[in-house]
């Protein structure tokens, strides 16, 4: 066993593995924080939607459309000026967060809206017929009827902020995925590599667990 | 009461207005039951909404009680929506709140009642609608009856003066439905609140109405008393929807007629008349022999009614014609 993990240096894979807990935590409340209001302005100046603005939701639907259509890999290089521009660095692991937070907001608007979409629109309908504002259809309504959905999209969103906060690694990014590159890749240290992958999959058997666990306990259906 | 004014409603749809109501001229009187009947498509839908603007319309004027709901700013309409209580084909409750949460929405909507106005509001309901022991169920634990019954709790939350029952039967078998009209005849009775209903079953008119208007491609092709429409139905559509709420066929009908000899009548009567028995003496009086070939004994709303189709042979005809007439039986001469 331990020549089989000669190369493996447990205290810093702990170090990497809580980078990377912090690195998914935090652009994952950014994400969440920035795409959950997109996310509704997209539903609701949509087509036959409350406060349908074609122009406004072309201009934002392009914007998230541009956002989800860059690689990851190649979004991350791009955002490197803007990263320094915002918080001074782009390595470790306070670099890597707008690069994900980038990458994430929009991807987690799009589930937002599709999940919204899938209210009936008959619940909105009753909820304008007793007086509502659009304010309280959607923090009263929509939000709560909605909220199983988005539960599962913050866990699809959370389990893709992994990938990508492995992906940062490339560009020095902190965190499992730069010990994967720097170790297992680059010194040919296979067991590093392993133990890195284990990790991951790990994590994210985690999170989907608790994902399922919470829209299970919020599904009322 | 709710009066419409030359109202219409038209969708644009690729650059053309496609009309959904025409110009529409209507009064629905305070405290009545107000039935629209119409197939799918027939306006109905359309005519109900904008009772509550949830369809703006796009011409005339709807006075309730003398306001011009149409020149409402968007906060009177929020206002005025508030007393105006609706329930749906499909119930539309909110499935991540439970049944009690599901009334207290609209008094929390509102913002102005306390805390403890909206618990005994909610309970004074829910007994209302036979449903204490379901306040901390959730919707999808409830049979489609008890989803009206809250829908209906929802509705009266915060004391409308008018209640729009959109196909709220529709989705209900045909015993929950029996039980769902019964609530809301009375809570009409009780509360006084102006009721308009839309629905495709002519019986749910017959069992609950005042007035009916009929609707077809977007006009209103017939209107007045449940009574006169159901019984007297002039417009070809009011007549499908009668001899459909019968289930008569007509081509057995037509057989039947046939078969019979001398002179086929339709009576029809209502109220006290219904338990006169007419037809024995009005025989012995004019010597007329008959022989019932259809018939039905029922009720329009509160009120007994008969129609009854014979063949009558042999006799003083006149005599005994003239003898119903004044008996009040509405007397039709089919050949």
């Amino acid at each position: 066993m331990e020549a089989l993990l000669s190369n493996v240096d447990w205290p810093e894979i702990g170090l990497a593995s809580w980078d990377t807990l912090i690195m998914v935590g935090m652009s994952l409340l950014f994400s969440v924080l920035a795409g959950l209001p997109i996310g509704v302005l997209l539903f609701l100046t949509g087509k036959r939607q409350l406060l349908e603005q074609p122009v406004a939701y072309a201009v934002l639907s392009f914007v998230v459309n541009v956002l989800r259509s860059v690689p990851f890999i190649i979004l991350l290089i791009v955002m490197i000026p803007f990263t320094v521009m915002l918080i001074g660095t782009s390595l470790g692991v306070a670099g890597a967060i707008p690069p994900l937070v980038a990458g994430g907001a929009p991807f987690f608007a799009r589930l937002v809206e599709t999940s919204l979409r899938e209210v009936d629109r008959g619940i909105i309908e009753a909820t304008q017929a007793m007086g509502a504002s659009v304010r309280q259809i959607i923090f009263g309504a929509l939000l709560p009827e909605a909220l199983p959905g988005i539960i599962a999209g913050i866990t699809v969103t959370a389990i893709t902020l992994v990938s990508y906060a492995a992906m940062s690694g490339v560009i020095g990014g902190g965190g499992l995925g730069d010990l994967a590159i720097r170790f297992g890749y680059q010194r040919f240290q296979t067991d590093v590599m392993v133990i890195t992958v284990a990790l991951l999959v790990i994590f994210v058997q985690v999170l989907q667990m608790v994902g399922d666990r919470l829209v299970l306990h919020f599904s009322r259906k | 009461m709710i009066v419409f004014n030359q109202v219409q409603k038209s969708y644009q749809v690729g650059g053309r207005a496609i009309p959904a109501l025409h110009p529409t001229d209507m009064t629905i009187e305070t405290g009545e039951v107000f039935g629209i009947v119409g197939h799918s498509g027939a306006g109905k839908s359309t005519l109900v909404r904008l009772i509550n603007l949830l369809e703006p319309a796009t011409g005339g004027n709807i006075l309730i009680d003398n306001e011009n709901i149409t020149r409402y700013s968007a906060a009177e309409l929020r206002a005025f929506r508030r007393k105006v209580g609706m329930i749906f084909q499909h119930f539309n409750l909110l499935s991540s709140k439970t049944v009690a949460d599901n009334i207290a929405f609209p008094m929390k909507l509102a913002g102005v009642y306390s805390k403890t106005d909206i618990r005994d509001r909610v309970q004074e309901l829910l007994a209302r609608v036979s449903l204490l022991d379901q306040a901390d169920k959730y919707p999808s634990q409830l049979s489609g009856g008890q989803k009206q019954r809250v829908g209906i709790a929802r509705a009266l939350a915060c004391r409308p003066t008018i209640l729009l029952c959109d196909e709220a039967t529709s989705a209900l078998d045909p015993q929950t439905t029996q039980s769902v009209l019964r609530l809301l005849a009375e809570i009409n009775k009780e509360l006084g609140l102006t009721i308009v209903l839309i629905t495709h079953e002519m019986d749910v008119v017959r069992r609950v109405c005042d007035r009916v208007a009929v609707m077809d491609g977007g006009r209103v092709v017939e209107m007045g008393l449940v009574s006169d429409v159901f019984l007297h139905p002039q417009h070809p559509t009011t007549r499908d929807f009668v001899f459909e709420s019968e289930s008569v066929d007509s081509q057995e009908r037509q057989e039947d007629m046939q078969k019979a000899n001398g002179r086929i009548l339709r009576l029809t009567f209502k109220g006290e008349s219904t338990y006169q028995p007419l037809l024995g003496s009005v025989a012995r009086a004019s010597g007329v022999d008959f022989s019932i070939l259809s018939g039905r004994i029922d009720h329009i709303k509160d009120t007994p009614y008969g129609q009854l189709t014979l063949s009558l042979v042999g006799g003083d005809l006149a005599v005994a014609m003239s003898a119903l007439e004044a008996a009040d039986v509405h007397v039709e001469v089919l050949r």
